[in-house]
């Protein structure tokens, strides 16, 4: 990344209390500068993360809502009761009375969810920046403005769009099927209900993942992709063509170029996009909620979905909070690892 | 084979394979265009067809000047229904608002965290990277909570629309302040420190200097802010109580029924809500990947 370290200027040590002093000084004008940008980020951002955790810690319930932080006569009667670590162990060990639910099988669904899309994202993002960068290629222009429409386009309707095309009798796919048949003279199934099927596609270690997880895959595919192509075209555009030279003539072979040449290059660019990717296709609410709102039996379900039934339809605050709590820690896991791993490799590197 | 044919063929290669990527980008948004151009207006739309036959824009008319007849105070009377103005202009206090918050608010925060060095930075960077781990639904119970313990003018705040503001800000304040302070920090300081010999205040040289050059940066949290605020649903669907305070994105939910969806109908506002998201998309575009400056944790 394009940082500019800075670097302090040598000073003379004036001894450790005026350097403190000073220290204090600058800081006060910093802090003013930072005062109405901190109070409203203290209120509206880390207020509710705390209160979040402090909720964790409690059985709150619907009729803790008339629990008031600001009005004394409602604390007594309508606090609610401690419970310590209580909502946590019963979320750990699948404990809450709701139907399909299963921690182990929803992490283990929303790390496998993660993984395949931001593999097909990066994959075909790549492939996609490759091709468009091609020496002579014709309708360049055109296909790059064409390319960023599901990026440009909003999650949330592309999500409800994506469950139309699934309709089992007025979606676009199973008509697609029907064309297809008719021209072809193929036989696919053309009332295929996508979101019902229980019997896995794919048998063996791959079973645990029903029709329905390919549909929202290829929808989430859709609409990931073109962020990847659009970083990695950016990345390509930056390597210097001598260097393809330099090797052409050394004899490498494209492949060779591929992977000692462009590879390596774009990396530094695709490793931050890739982690928020990561971060965005692990929280992916818009796509499953509402196109296969977690059918069949919650098996498409991933976390972030599943917190929010937990408010929205089991109403139980105190279980919801601690639920997300526990993703964060997830993801704040992982993104800790990645960077530890991504930083080892760099050192390899150079 | 010669070289000519060599270099045809990879054409060849390449733009089979473009075109392929193509048609499947085009498909799903072909289908809604076609569907929305219907005349028949169709409910139950069972042939694929690219162009239909007549098209015209009865679809359009309808979400646009029609009442929503799901949303009503009094699903009695048609006249207390939302239409379409009601529902843009809820929408447009809820995406203009979460934008504003968040420019300013991570502007100020941004160039504070890029510039002083002062006790309690590393740990308030930290605090927001770690932030951004949580998307804003996660922060959903906490915000109920909350927003429902503030009264303004007799109701609570949950209801309301600056409480919503207010709850998509929490989300994605973390995200703003990240991408601005990273985009800062790759603004040469010489430039700040040349404005400051010449007698401008430290004010001017963020208002002059700093602000100018960081048109990338800010156009992204624009964008990014107002696309939160036009498209988010869970949250609006869940504190909300009120039709006349229903968003746009609220209606397109609406109208995908569990039996009955008014195919033409949903595609239209499908459309209508896409529009104006695409233009100023691709109005910013070429600030898009410069104006993300991922992973500005150092410094």
């Amino acid at each position: 990344m394009a940082t500019t370290e800075m670097t302090a200027p040598p000073q003379v040590q004036p001894g450790h209390w005026a350097q403190l002093r000073k220290r204090l000084r600058a800081s006060r004008t910093a802090w003013l500068y930072i005062l109405p940008a901190g109070v409203a980020m203290l209120l509206v951002t880390l207020f509710p993360y705390i209160y979040q955790i402090w909720m964790s810690l409690f059985d709150y319930r619907v009729r803790n809502l008339r629990f008031n932080l600001l009005d004394s006569a409602t604390w007594a009667k309508y606090a609610p009761p401690f419970i310590g670590l209580d909502n946590y162990i019963k979320i750990l060990n699948s404990q809450l009375a709701i139907e399909n639910y299963d921690f182990q099988r929803l992490l283990a669904f929303n790390v496998t969810w993660t993984v395949s899309n931001v593999f097909f994202h990066v994959a075909l993002g790549i492939a996609i920046a490759l091709a468009l960068n091609a020496k002579d290629l014709i309708g360049r222009r055109v296909y790059r403005s064409l390319f960023i429409l599901p990026w440009a386009m909003p999650a949330y309707v592309v999500a409800l769009t994506w469950r139309n095309m699934y309709d089992d009798r007025f979606g676009a796919i199973n008509q697609l099927l029907a064309v297809i048949n008719r021209t072809f003279g193929t036989s696919f199934p053309t009332s295929t209900r996508w979101f019902v099927v229980t019997q896995p596609p794919i048998g063996g270690l791959l079973s645990f993942l029903p029709l329905a997880f390919y549909c929202v895959l290829l929808a989430n595919v859709w609409l990931g992709w073109p962020f990847m192509s659009v970083v990695a075209t950016g990345a390509l555009q930056c390597i210097p063509p001598e260097l393809y030279e330099a090797a052409s003539i050394d004899g490498a072979t494209g492949w060779q170029k591929l992977w000692k040449i462009t590879i390596p290059l774009i990396r530094p660019a695709m490793v931050p996009a890739i982690m928020l990717g990561t971060i965005w296709t692990f929280n992916q609410f818009n796509v499953i909620f509402f196109i296969s709102e977690g059918n069949p039996f919650g098996r498409t379900e991933i976390l972030i979905t599943q917190a929010y039934k937990l408010v929205a339809e089991q109403r139980l605050y105190g279980v919801a909070a601690a639920f997300s709590i526990i993703v964060f820690l997830i993801l704040l896991g992982f993104t800790m690892l990645q960077n530890r791993l991504t930083r080892a490799t760099e050192a390899y590197y150079e | 084979m010669s070289k000519r044919t060599k270099a045809i063929l990879r054409q060849l290669a390449l733009q089979i394979f473009l075109l392929s990527v193509l048609v499947t980008v085009l498909f799903p948004i072909l289908w809604v265009l076609s569907l929305a151009l219907d005349p028949r207006d169709i409910d139950k739309p069972l042939k694929l067809t690219l162009i239909p036959p007549g098209a015209s824009l009865k679809a359009f008319q309808k979400i646009l000047f029609g009442p929503f007849k799901l949303l009503c105070t009094n699903p009695a009377d048609e006249s207390t229904c939302m239409r379409f103005a009601d529902l843009l202009k809820n929408s447009l206090i809820v995406a203009l608002g979460t934008s504003l918050l968040a420019v300013i608010t991570g502007t100020s925060a941004g160039y504070a965290f890029s510039r002083f060095r002062f006790i309690g930075r590393q740990v308030g960077m930290l605090g927001f990277i770690v932030l951004i781990m949580l998307p804003t639904t996660g922060l959903l119970a906490p915000l109920y909570v909350l927003l429902s313990q503030i009264k303004v003018g007799g109701e609570t705040l949950r209801t309301q629309l600056p409480g919503l503001v207010l709850a998509y800000s929490s989300g994605f304040l973390p995200f703003a302040v990240w991408t601005l302070k990273g985009y800062f920090d790759t603004i040469p300081r010489e430039l700040e420190e040349a404005a400051l010999i010449d007698g401008a205040s430290t004010f001017q040289t963020f208002t002059k200097v700093v602000l100018p050059l960081s048109v990338p940066a800010l156009a992204v949290t624009v964008l990014n802010s107002f696309m939160t605020g036009w498209t988010e649903f869970i949250l609006a669907w869940s504190f909300l109580e009120k039709p006349t305070r229903f968003t746009l994105a609220m209606a397109l939910r609406a109208m995908q029924g569990q039996f009955a969806t008014p195919w033409s109908e949903f595609a239209a506002m499908s459309v209508v809500m896409t529009v104006p998201v695409m233009i100023l998309f691709f109005a910013l575009q070429r600030y898009l990947v410069s104006g993300l400056t991922l992973g500005g944790v150092k410094g």
